[in-house]
């Protein structure tokens, strides 16, 4: 028999050790190729979103208040980078700047182009008193093709809060990925 | 939408610097649906249950020597749904430098102003729409250099 592991919680934890035992390797094997099979199938939609989109990124979650009131922290921006797509003014525009992973979600606000199709432009965000100069890299003036991820076509508020919260709260993070492990693991097909 | 050049450029760094002063005068309607009748072409019918607000910005747009196409905002504005969609600016002052990226406006005839506006739904897609109406403005063959700006 059990050692006494008085109370309640040890009950449930028998109850889960009770279920992996029951389970043959057999089912356990199912089990885990259907977990690596939605694995598959969200990388296999997030690629494809890519690829339509033109973008390397085209969902991206807005981290700073510089685009309020329009964009808040932790709303979702919806992003496309067709390459014959013309940049214009007015339109707002994520770009990384040169040897920076983070994203920046501006407006640009002066467009430069040549005959040959060469850009440079200039962006500002919304709530900010000055153009982006001083973020750009050291004597860097203008903001090329190369650096855009791409320009926002679509919005939905508030749902990005989940990534930042995960960002900031790595404990979080882990907690929801193993109860999500867990659940996918040990939910049964009848 | 009406807009007069009163001052013009002087050069910075070899860069063409122009001073446009400029009135706006724009309708943007409240409604609920965007349906336009045939008779009223000019009747845009913008502010609904889904727009949070409009990014309206005057954006100058003309060519030179150094480069085939030109923008610059001149001067924006966030217009939140609930406020007065009739604007009436007189002797308005570009809020930004309109700085060339060379010496392209001294005697630069064509200048095209234009009325824009980006629209923030609550949810969804974000259009840039421009408004109908737009105006040429020329700017003189010579430098000013008395700042009488």
């Amino acid at each position: 028999g059990w050692p006494g592991s008085g109370g309640i919680r040890g009950g449930a934890a028998m109850d889960l050790f009770g279920d992996l035992r029951r389970m043959n390797k057999r089912q356990l094997y199912y089990q885990v190729l259907n977990f690596a099979m939605i694995v598959s199938s969200a990388l296999m939609i997030w690629k494809g979103l890519i690829v339509v989109t033109g973008s390397e990124s085209p969902i991206v979650v807005v981290l700073s208040g510089s685009m309020e009131p329009a964009f808040h922290r932790g709303d979702l921006l919806f992003l496309t980078n067709f390459h014959d797509d013309p940049i214009r003014a007015g339109e707002i525009v994520v770009f990384k700047v040169e040897g920076r992973d983070i994203p920046i979600v501006h407006r640009v606000i002066k467009v430069h182009e040549k005959g040959n199709g060469n850009i440079k432009f200039l962006t500002k965000g919304d709530n900010n008193e000055v153009d982006d100069r001083g973020l750009y890299k050291e004597g860097q003036n203008w903001l090329e093709k190369k650096d855009v991820v791409g320009r926002a076509r679509g919005f939905l508020p508030y749902v990005g809060m989940v990534t930042i919260i995960m960002n900031d709260y790595p404990k979080f993070k882990y907690a929801l990925l193993a109860v999500m492990g867990a659940y996918v693991l040990l939910k049964r097909e009848s | 939408l009406r807009k007069n050049v009163e001052d013009f450029t002087g050069p910075r760094e070899r860069s063409d610097l122009g001073f446009v002063t400029f009135d706006i005068t724009a309708d943007i309607l409240n409604g609920k649906n965007g349906l336009q009748t045939s008779r009223n072409k000019n009747t845009l019918i913008i502010f609904d249950w889904n727009v949070k607000q409009l990014f309206l910005y005057l954006s100058a747009e003309y060519s030179t020597k150094n480069n085939a196409l030109n923008q610059v905002v001149l001067w924006d504005k966030i217009m939140l749904r609930g406020e007065n969609p009739r604007l009436s600016l007189k002797d308005m002052k570009s809020k930004y430098f309109f700085f060339d990226d060379g010496n392209g406006l001294k005697g630069n005839r064509n200048i095209t102003l234009t009325l824009s506006w980006n629209v923030v739904p609550n949810a969804g897609i974000l259009p840039l729409v421009t408004g109908s109406g737009h105006v040429s403005v020329p700017f003189p063959d010579t430098y000013e250099t008395t700042k009488s700006y």
